[in-house]
């Protein structure tokens, strides 16, 4: 029961996220990548004010997973990191999100490799 | 002045028309010469699919002409990619004469012009004119990477796989007549999905001066083609000119928005530099061979920018060559 | 500059405003909340996953989730299936991490024409390299703000 309740609220959390960012390609007609770019500096700004921690303890993976969790997670880790010292500081964003970034590399770099670009049909 | 008459009656000889399977599988596919089976053409990128598209309606429409390579003195040909690389490099396995030439979608036309008047003037006795596009490359060149999962906005046009050629030279078949240079019009459109409504006032600027210098009107011709104005820039094509105070709405086709079967309504139709190659040297060439239309206004418009001058953002500029041809 | 004139035309912008098609909002929307929030429910499953039968909890734990789901996001769009998702969901794939990954390798295998080095590897980033700039860049920021406020207090 509690994990269909948690399900929901990831659902509902995540799936808001995203419907806000159709809203702003309707409106603005910003391209992916700048949307990315925003969501992930949205998250990462909400975090350093204290926010966005409230809306990851409520919706977990409806938080972590939309790319201003990615924010998130950066922000958190040089904010843990300023307790440590000057080079935890500097070092805690990217350490925090290191395996985000090596997975994406290691992974982009293999699946390319063996894969092909197909043309669309529509 | 910016029209041209040919006094020595230039003709098409011959035509060749390639399409890839969504443009042959289209409300035109029949007509179409050569259908690929596949949009690479046995190639190992869709660049060099281009390239050999290209090469394929360059060679086929000479052999169409019972023609030599020998015969030919000129290829004049373009497609829409940097430094027209498909036309250059399908012009290397010729031996002949080859002007490069680009106007965005508007080159066939161009080339036609050029073309034109060169068989006219007596310059040259024979020349091929050809253009090509793919969707793959230019989606990649002009927009986004294939596998991107990103939404077309509904007023976006698809790219058409396609290229055609022509061979003009003195001889029976269907006649140049006159043809119209187009002028640059920018009226400050930026939206890079938005090329029906960049290319609109240009047509509607080539079209209307068409008309004031040579006295015509649009009863004159049995239709008048543009070439990738889409369904939206033919909508604002034919309000444009009826507030010049033509009625071009009975005669007009563009071949974008015929080219494929549109079933969701949100898509614009076909663009392209091989658009109008395709659709013209397929399907209105053989109705102008079989008579059921006599006289024909075709005019490819261009988008002239380039991924570059999008992001500075920079305003469309348009273009649109008008070619009148006769039966 | 002679060449610079303001070639903008108000009443045709404006007309073209008026005849341009709308997207349908209300049925993008729902697509998008639809598939973004299925994608984080999937995410979801796979932190229960991870706590319970790894122990992982905290950074660790959603450092994880987020390699798993880029390795999810990377493999669809190696398959060719990304693309078609995004299609039907237009925000809602774009935004989960997903979303990130496919934008990472979409670059790579489209230039993978050009040589596996100044191809592949170096498109890659083409979209995505300025995620990681702002994100590095931030992080730094907020490091140093908050590494001033510990020592000041």
């Amino acid at each position: 029961m509690e994990i269909v309740l948690m399900l929901l609220k990831v659902f509902a959390v995540g799936g808001v996220i995203c419907a806000f960012a159709q809203l702003l390609i309707n409106y603005t007609k910003l391209t992916a990548g700048k949307i990315l770019v925003y969501f992930l500096l949205a998250g990462a700004v909400l975090q350093a004010v204290g926010l966005y921690q409230y809306v990851v303890d409520f919706a977990g993976a409806g938080a972590t997973v939309p790319i201003s969790g990615f924010g998130y997670l950066l922000s958190k880790g040089a904010m843990e990191g300023a307790k440590k010292g000057l080079f935890e500081a500097l070092t805690g964003g990217i350490t925090a999100a290191g395996m985000g970034i090596t997975a994406a590399i290691v992974f982009g770099y293999l699946f390319a490799l063996f894969s092909k670009s197909r043309s669309k049909k529509n | 002045m910016r029209t041209m008459y040919f006094k020595n009656n230039p003709s098409i000889l011959a035509t060749s028309s390639i399409g890839g399977p969504k443009e042959t599988t289209g409300a035109l596919g029949k007509y179409i010469e050569i259908k690929g089976e596949d949009d690479t053409f046995g190639e190992t990128t869709y660049e060099k699919a281009e390239k050999q598209m290209l090469y394929t309606v360059i060679k086929n429409s000479i052999q169409n002409a019972h023609k030599e390579i020998e015969d030919i003195d000129a290829i004049i040909a373009g497609d829409l990619l940097d430094q027209i690389i498909s036309a250059t490099f399908s012009a290397r396995s010729f031996d002949a004469g080859y002007l490069g030439v680009y106007n965005a979608c508007a080159t066939f036309t161009e080339a036609l012009t050029i073309g034109a008047a060169l068989v006219d003037g007596g310059y040259l006795k024979s020349v091929v004119c050809g253009t090509s596009s793919h969707f793959s490359s230019a989606e990649r060149q002009y927009r986004y990477p294939l596998e991107l999962g990103c939404t077309r906005p509904p007023q976006a046009q698809w790219t058409v796989t396609g290229a055609g050629a022509c061979v003009l030279g003195n001889g029976d078949g269907v006649k140049i007549n006159c043809a119209t240079v187009g002028k640059v019009v920018d009226f400050g459109v930026v939206d890079v999905n938005n090329m029906g409504a960049a290319m609109a006032p240009a047509a509607a600027d080539t079209l209307y001066t068409h008309f004031i210098e040579t006295g015509r009107t649009p009863d004159y011709y049995d239709a008048i083609i543009s070439g990738d104005l889409g369904v939206l820039g033919s909508h604002v094509l034919i309000d444009l000119m009826w507030q010049k105070g033509f009625d071009i709405s009975k005669v007009y086709h563009d071949c974008g928005a015929i080219v494929y079967k549109i079933k969701e309504k949100e898509y614009q139709g076909g663009s392209g530099a091989g658009c109008s190659s395709m659709v013209f040297c397929s399907y209105f060439y053989k109705q102008l061979c079989e008579k059921s239309l006599k006289r024909v206004l075709l005019m490819s418009t261009g988008a002239l920018l380039s991924s570059l001058s999008a992001q500075q953002g920079e305003s469309i500029p348009g273009i649109a060559h008008a070619v009148c041809i006769e039966s | 500059m002679e060449n610079s004139q303001n070639f903008i035309n108000e009443n045709y912008l404006n007309y073209i405003k008026s005849v341009s098609p709308r997207t349908n909002e209300s049925k993008t929307l729902f697509r998008a909340f639809l598939v973004g929030g299925l994608i984080c429910c999937i995410g979801q499953g796979f932190r229960y996953l991870f706590e319970y039968a790894l122990g992982l909890s905290g950074n660790e734990l959603a450092a994880f989730v987020s390699a798993v789901m880029i390795f999810l996001g990377a493999f669809l769009t190696g398959l060719g299936v990304y693309d078609r998702i995004g299609k039907f969901a237009g925000g809602g794939s774009i935004v989960p991490i997903t979303g990130f990954a496919n934008s990472v390798v979409s670059p790579a295998i489209e230039f993978k024409t050009e040589g596996y080095i100044y191809g592949l590897a170096a498109k890659m980033f083409v979209i995505a390299g300025p995620i990681i700039v702002f994100g590095v860049a931030s992080s730094v920021l907020v490091g140093l703000v908050y590494y001033g406020i510990y020592n000041i207090f």
